[in-house]
């Protein structure tokens, strides 16, 4: 078929008024909002960046020279800091098991699924800073404070991944040992688990990286660890050896990350 | 030699929406028999085998189907007895339904799951006789060189026929089979068949399967049922069914396409 050569050549599509105008008013409003936000925040102050300078100088300068002379001291914080991510993560897990197969709509009944859901927002919405301080009140200072804050709040992130990986498991292999005779339970543990595992295992070994980030993050609250050090150390003004904290906690963070990623890319 | 119904429906319907998959069927299934459903897609073959096992409700009504003379399910409700009457019916499904992640044993022990404890079960501390079994049922099949492997490494065939040793282990005396040869090449396809004939013949299992290809219901099962638009419009020895009936419910092409084995 031959092409017809076109007599008028047709306009290119344009977008009216009408179809711009909600995305000029979205942007518009961002524009507003944080033009408003200069004086709350302080946004004027980004010339002490400069004015200030000689300060950042002398900051700069210390930092670029760690003392390394209580590595030992460091090194033993990173390691409980570490510890707390550990058991944090762990009870998180015992809470997430039970929470996200009775959140899940496609194995648990919606009488059971709804106010667990809502249980477990609750839980996910308040920080683990939060829950740190709330615990540090009713224990005491110290590295269970963050054990705890750490369990609640990533028991409900996890719970709601967990559920979710549940929610999207492929029926036909449940539906298999269903066949059999076999139990709501058992359909659970032979059915259900099997096909999440991996998931979970993977979602499991991610929290528990940035679990040992937000346990550095709690030892400023009293929650025990690097962190704790890192805030003595700060107020001290002693530069020198936050700057080899700061490293100490770089490299253990990095090789947490990395390890976990790796264990990750094994498992999927 | 047949004898008392082991399942018997009577007027199942199902309607998904507007579309309704059994119209009324009524059949019964004796002892020992082997059946093939036969009938176009979505003429309502899966629907009734997932009904029979209370995979499925049928829709509220005057629709009752028992096995072994119990309730499986009745005026849209499924029977609070139907995990102990599912123990004795295995269901082998066209996607095998095997948990890919498990090894083939594994898989097959599941077939216990009804008969032994349930804390056993959990914990998947199969006793003696759930090995035994699992590993007499694949080597039945001839599969059982797979037992370590994980199910989903599995090439078709081996998964069925993983699937009907699950089956055995169950000590099912009832096999519905939906469209289990559909996903299979032609070799594998008949090792699955020679199988579910041979637990039939030798074991004396009532099967019931449903079959896209018109000349295995012919070669393998005494019994064919047709279903078209969820009514059955042929019952009867698989060697009374003409050219015309089957033209009749799969549409005038069917002569074109069914050119092998096809009765006179």
């Amino acid at each position: 078929m031959a092409l017809a050569v076109p007599s008028e050549i047709p306009a290119p599509p344009t977008r009216s008024l009408t179809q711009r105008a909600p995305d000029m008013l979205v942007w518009g409003l961002v524009a507003v909002l944080l033009i408003f936000a200069v004086k709350p925040v302080e946004m004027n102050h980004v010339t002490k960046l400069f004015t200030n300078s000689e300060n950042m100088r002398e900051f700069g300068g210390e930092l670029l020279h760690p003392n390394f002379d209580q590595w030992r001291l460091y090194v033993g914080q990173m390691w409980l800091t570490i510890q707390i991510a550990m058991w944090g993560t762990a009870l998180a897990v015992l809470i997430a098991v039970p929470f996200g197969l009775a959140c899940a709509r496609n194995i648990s009944p919606v009488w059971l699924q709804q106010p667990l859901r809502i249980l477990m927002n609750l839980l996910r919405a308040i920080p683990d800073l939060v829950i740190g301080t709330l615990f540090i009140v009713a224990v005491g200072l110290g590295p269970f404070a963050g054990v705890m804050a750490i369990a609640i709040n990533t028991g409900g992130v996890l719970a709601k991944l967990f559920s979710e990986a549940v929610e999207s498991i492929d029926k036909a292999p449940v539906e298999g040992v269903r066949a059999t005779g076999a139990s709501r339970l058992h359909e659970i543990i032979w059915g259900v688990i099997p096909q999440v595992a991996p998931h979970w295992t993977s979602y499991a070994l991610y929290r528990f990286e940035s679990n040992s980030r937000s346990a550095t993050v709690l030892g400023l609250i009293g929650a025990g660890g690097i962190g704790q050090l890192l805030f003595e150390t700060l107020n001290a003004f002693d530069y020198h050896h936050l700057s080899a904290i700061i490293i100490v906690i770089i490299v253990a963070v990095t090789m947490i990350d990395l390890l976990s990623q790796l264990m990750r890319s094994r498992l999927l | 030699m047949p004898d008392a119904a082991v399942l018997s429906i009577r007027k199942a319907s199902k309607s998904f929406g507007a579309r309704r998959a059994l119209d009324g069927v009524s059949l019964d299934v004796r002892k020992g028999e082997m059946i093939a459903l036969i009938g176009p897609s979505g003429s309502g073959k899966s629907t009734l085998l997932r009904s029979i096992s209370g995979l499925q409700t049928i829709d509220p009504g005057e629709g009752v189907i028992e096995a072994f003379g119990g309730p499986v399910q009745e005026n849209g409700k499924i029977s609070s007895g139907v995990r102990r009457t599912r123990t004795r019916i295995g269901f082998i499904f066209q996607q095998f339904n095997l948990v890919g992640r498990l090894s083939l044993f594994t898989n097959v022990a599941l077939g216990s799951l009804g008969r032994i404890e349930t804390w056993r079960g959990l914990l998947g501390l199969w006793p003696e006789e759930t090995k035994t079994a699992a590993m007499a049922a694949l080597a039945r099949v001839g599969v059982a060189d797979y037992a370590g492997q994980r199910a989903g490494t599995l090439s078709g065939g081996q998964q069925q026929r993983g699937a009907i040793a699950r089956a055995l282990v169950q000590k099912a005396k009832i096999i519905l089979a939906d469209e289990p040869v559909a996903s299979l090449d032609p070799v594998a396809a008949r090792k699955v068949m020679e199988s579910l004939r041979d637990l039939n013949r030798q074991d004396g299992l009532t099967v019931v399967v449903t079959l896209h290809q018109v000349d295995y219901a012919l070669r393998y099962c005494d019994r064919v049922i047709a279903l078209k638009a969820g009514k059955i419009v042929y019952d009867g020895p698989a060697n009374g069914l003409e050219t015309k009936q089957l033209i009749d419910i799969y549409g005038p092409e069917f002569e074109d396409v069914f050119w092998e084995g096809a009765p006179k």
